[in-house]
């Protein structure tokens, strides 16, 4: 089980102090951010994509690429990838090269995108959102899985020929999940590929949820990648804790008032009951988020959204403490005592590798002969190319 | 035969309000017009000022609260739906717009719907046509021909002659129930963007019971989406 948090990187105004952050200073939070989750022992930080104000992370690839250097162990990923509005070309090269750079601690996070006007500044039409995904897709996962690849699609240039570089590393895609809160065309496709699949719950009702995993676990199976509790499942969740419940609420109540999206709606009280929103002690945090394992079966992710509405860093800071002492470690023991035997856990490239028998270049390089293309290009998958099948092309 | 389910929506701001009234009355004579044919009626009367803040949530965040979910539902399931407001400043009421813009786009679609709308003046009497009409045409919902108007005058009308209010409500549940009539019960209609193959069958049973609003659509069988 992994858990980690999801940063959606607002620009927001603290509604106590009047202050609003620079891009510059939230930038340099959100990384302050994810280098404090590796510190407090959380698996994941994942970045979201954005190319409007007051959202700051456009660049994902630029963020983790850092947070490579600066970190040892915490897997990078997104949440989401524009897989609409994004070449898939760039998304191959971009997150081969992160996985080359981190080591392979990387995946990545598929997701439609819900703001209209973002889709022509990329020369895209909204109206194909589910259309895009669909074929967009379907290119990234040939890109690389196929070291040369023709193309033809509705919404890209052809292909002829193609390779993207950097190879992924070792031969390895990077395992993908696809985010969709309430497209079951999505959950589908997810399903068919036998990625994984996230359902952002923090709007939503949990049978909502549930009736979302459960159509994806259903044609996990219906595609024959395993047993539908074997599918791979992540969700969101948002918390706001302090040792004193009371305190949580009085000291988040401002924020939750004003926040982007969901502030001046609903009371505090009714959004966190009518969604994963839990807002008091840590024992409450355990015990809401514990119990989601029989709404929604064993699942492989758990994503926190910790800063966002204007919070302070160090608040956030503290917040990270509080989840990776007080909080992960206990839900941890619980969903592992809880989870039925033979659950995967998520793909990660390590377990992958693992599963090819083979030996990490990137740990130990060598002049494996069956990894030699006779381009000299490195990572490429053992057997996946031969110097005599590729004569042809190369000229010799 | 089962009852016929009649959804009412009333935007009324007060209680009791004249809107209400109205709504009502057009459900009484609704359900005795289908009496006459010798069929039940089940009405369930979704009052919006009591939901007004789900409604308002749900625009803002969409979170749906359980009692907007059960509201939605009903119409959603409705056959035939009683929609009923004030008319403030020459249009509907900003309740009532804002719970139709809930509404799943195809959830009304074939539809029979009576328009009823209040007033302090009878200036305002076209706004049904005007307003309340193109926004269920636009929902592909069958309205009926007469739309049941009343002004504060209308009240104190004089008894059931076809001018006066009784009437005109008389005419509107007479034309729903000549539609409902010797027409089957509604049952769910496939969502349209789920594609019409046997294939795309299983598609149906893991979202039923939901409304509908929380999912966009169904979905294809992703290898008939691909290319060959």
């Amino acid at each position: 089980m992994q858990f980690g948090i999801f940063s959606v990187g607002d620009v927001t105004t603290d509604p106590t102090t009047g202050k609003t952050p620079t891009e510059h200073e939230r930038i340099q939070a959100i990384l302050a951010i994810a280098s404090k989750a590796e510190e407090v022992g959380l698996d994941v930080f994942a970045t979201g994509e954005h190319h409007n104000p007051p959202f700051v992370p456009s660049s994902p690839t630029t963020m983790l690429g850092f947070l490579a250097a600066q970190t040892n162990r915490i897997l990078l990923s997104t949440s989401t990838t524009l897989i609409t509005t994004n070449d898939p070309v760039k998304i191959a090269e971009d997150f081969a090269m992160l996985q080359h750079i981190s080591g392979g601690r990387v995946d990545l996070m598929m997701g439609r995108g819900n703001t209209g006007p973002v889709y022509p500044w990329f020369g895209k039409d909204i109206r194909d959102g589910i259309s895009l995904a669909i074929e967009n897709y379907a290119l990234l996962h040939r890109l690389w899985r196929e070291d040369f690849v023709d193309w033809e699609g509705k919404f890209r240039t052809p292909l002829q020929g193609f390779q993207s570089t950097p190879r992924p590393l070792d031969g390895i895609a990077p395992f993908v999940w696809h985010g969709s809160i309430r497209s079951p065309q999505i959950a589908e496709q997810a399903a068919y590929y036998g990625d994984g699949f996230f359902h952002n719950n923090i709007f939503w009702p949990q049978e909502h949820t549930a009736q979302m995993i459960n159509l994806y676990r259903e044609r996990y199976e219906h595609y024959g990648h395993g047993p539908a509790a074997h599918a791979i499942v992540g969700v969101g969740g948002q918390v706001f804790m302090r040792k004193n419940s009371q305190a949580a609420k009085d000291e988040f109540r401002p924020y939750f008032n004003n926040a982007p999206v969901y502030g001046h709606g609903p009371s505090m009280e009714e959004f966190t009951a009518q969604t994963p929103l839990t807002v008091g002690s840590p024992q409450e945090v355990i015990d809401r988020y514990a119990a989601q394992q029989e709404l929604y079966g064993d699942y492989q992710r758990q994503l926190f959204l910790m800063d966002h509405a204007g919070l302070p860093l160090k608040t956030v800071l503290e917040q990270l403490d509080l989840l990776g002492e007080e909080v992960v470690p206990v839900l941890r023991r619980e969903f592992a005592a809880k989870r039925a035997p033979g659950v995967p856990d998520a793909p990660t490239h390590a377990s992958m590798l693992a599963r090819t028998g083979a030996v990490s270049q990137a740990i130990a390089p060598q002049n494996d002969p069956t990894y030699d293309t006779g381009f000299g290009v490195t990572g490429i998958a053992p057997g996946a190319a031969t110097l005599d099948s590729l004569d042809v092309e190369a000229g010799r | 035969m089962s009852a016929r389910r009649i959804a009412v929506i009333s935007a009324g701001l007060s209680e009791p309000s004249s809107t209400r009234q109205l709504a009502d009355a057009l459900a009484r004579a609704s359900a005795a017009e289908l009496a006459r044919g010798g069929e039940h009626a089940a009405i369930e009367v979704i009052e919006l000022r009591h939901i007004a803040p789900d409604i308002l949530n749900g625009l803002l965040t969409g979170t749906h609260a359980e009692p907007l979910v059960h509201a939605l539902r009903v119409v959603e399931e409705a056959d035939a739906v009683i929609a009923v407001t004030p008319i403030f400043s020459t249009s509907y009421s900003g309740l009532f717009k804002m719970f139709v813009d809930l509404i799943d786009r195809d959830a009304l679609t074939g539809v029979p719907v009576i328009l009823g709308a209040t007033a302090g003046t009878p200036r305002h009497s076209l706004a049904i046509d005007y307003a309340m009409r193109p926004l269920f045409s636009y929902l592909h919902a069958d309205v009926v021909p007469t739309g049941v108007f009343a002004a504060t005058a209308d009240w104190g009308g004089q008894g059931t002659d076809a001018e006066g209010l009784p009437g005109r409500i008389a005419r509107a549940a007479g034309e729903l129930a000549g539609r409902l009539t010797g027409t089957a019960p509604r049952t769910r209609a496939p969502r349209p963007e789920a594609a019409p193959t046997a294939s795309a069958a299983p598609a149906a049973a893991p979202l039923g019971g939901a409304s509908s609003r929380a999912f966009d659509g169904g979905f294809v069988p992703l290898g008939d989406l691909l290319p060959h």
